[in-house]
């Protein structure tokens, strides 16, 4: 007899339970916690369900920067709402929104319910093409992300650009240029100094070692990214280092590196091996780890810009 | 000597989950934030020191033993600078 099953089933009702609590909290902070909360319990989902790649990715991002990103964002309207008093919307729209997210809910639960048995899939073939074709790589998560649907995985990078760039969109023009100016704060407490000189150094040596597994073990250039990028918005809260300018040539050079080494990697491959985003046999390893390298760069610069938020001249005081 | 050691794993693990529990116990029913924060960081660090300790014996290598070391060093000292952060922003709500 084994209780994994019920401990499968205990976390599954804690989800459920916290996600109840994350839209009936009345307190935007609080919500934002137990979104937190939520997003490393999904990782233990995901670890159940024996995927630890998409574990680390949603412990990063869905317990980690995203949290950030919505404790700043939060931060900022609460700045906003003691300026204009926000418009409470009405009963009948409360009622639309209500229906509305039902809907797609029931809608979502009515589609699983109703799969064949077994699910139609494209993994076999996916990981079949990325184990013939390419890749030579131990981790055939990162071979079908790079190789099987590699146009997908860069296309996923430029949303990363067009979302600090719309980030950065949002400041005025005459702040335009500068730095942005997150957690402001003069003069930081010891203790936050002190954690990051502390974390900021190992933390970056696991992202790195995240990153550079990723070819044969659970990992990759966006867990290792998210880490990295961490560890930057961490040395940027104790004010060890300056958000740099929006209109920095080395900030620009690595927010597209990425996907740019992407596009002229799948662009060679038309020529060399034949087709778009194709690598020539033998040397597919070797490229794919060139490749994501570059992406490490481009999302260890894209997400603390978006938490960072829009560039602002207050930070010339 | 095996059954000696898988002893000493059983009790150490289940010395740490008693700590979690305790510290669980302490954040349910204390009174205010400092207590309750006294009561996690309890649970954090020996909980989870003594969670790895009985880990580490099990380790079916050197390395991944390190490794037990290094997310328990990482979380004492993750969890001693927040108490501190959270501890300071109380103290500074409160004046």
């Amino acid at each position: 007899m084994s209780l994994l099953p019920y401990l499968d089933v205990g976390l599954a009702l804690l989800i459920v339970g916290v996600a109840v609590w994350i839209i009936a909290a009345r307190d935007l902070f609080a919500s934002v916690v137990s979104y937190v909360a939520y997003g490393l319990l999904l990782a233990f989902v995901w670890i159940r369900l024996y995927a630890p790649d998409v574990a680390l990715t949603e412990a990063a991002v869905g317990g980690g920067v995203t949290g950030v990103l919505l404790i700043t964002a939060g931060k900022r309207l609460g700045a906003l709402k003691s300026i204009a008093p926000e418009a409470q919307p009405g009963l009948a729209f409360k009622l639309l929104i209500g229906v509305l997210a039902a809907l797609v809910a029931g809608a979502l639960g009515a589609v699983i319910m109703m799969l064949p048995d077994p699910p139609p899939s494209l993994a076999p073939e996916a990981a079949a093409a990325a184990a013939g074709a390419g890749a030579g790589l131990g981790n055939p998560i990162t071979a079908v992300l790079i190789s099987y649907r590699s146009f997908d995985t860069m296309l996923e990078k430029i949303v990363l650009i067009l979302a600090v760039v719309g980030v950065w969109s949002v400041g005025t023009d005459k702040a335009w240029g500068d730095t942005p100016a997150p957690f402001r704060r003069p003069k930081p407490y010891a203790p936050m100094v002190f954690l990051a000189q502390m974390l900021a150094p190992i933390g970056a040596l696991i992202g790195i070692h995240i990153f550079w597994v990723g070819a044969n073990a659970p990992g990759g250039a966006f867990q290792g990214g998210a880490l990295l990028a961490a560890m930057w918005m961490v040395t940027m809260m104790a004010r060890l280092v300056e958000p740099p300018r929006v209109d920095a040539q080395w900030l620009r050079l690595a927010l597209v590196a990425g996907p740019a080494v992407f596009l002229i990697a799948g662009l060679a491959g038309e020529v060399v091996a034949g087709s778009f985003f194709a690598y020539p046999p033998g040397l597919a390893k070797p490229i794919i780890l060139v490749i994501e390298a570059f992406m490490l760069v481009s999302i260890t610069a894209a997400l603390p810009m978006l938490v960072a938020g829009p560039p602002s001249e207050r930070s010339e005081q | 000597m095996i059954e000696l050691l898988d002893l000493f794993c059983f009790a150490a693990i289940s010395a740490g989950t008693f700590f979690f529990f305790a510290g669980t116990v302490g954040l349910l029913r204390f009174p205010d934030s400092l207590t309750r924060m006294h009561a996690l960081a309890k649970a954090d660090n020996l909980g989870l020191g003594l969670v790895a300790l009985g880990l580490i014996l099990r380790a079916d290598s050197a390395l991944s033993a390190l490794k037990l070391i290094v997310i328990w060093a990482l979380v004492l000292l993750s969890g001693a600078s927040t108490a501190q952060l959270i501890g300071r922003a109380l103290r500074r709500g409160r004046k």
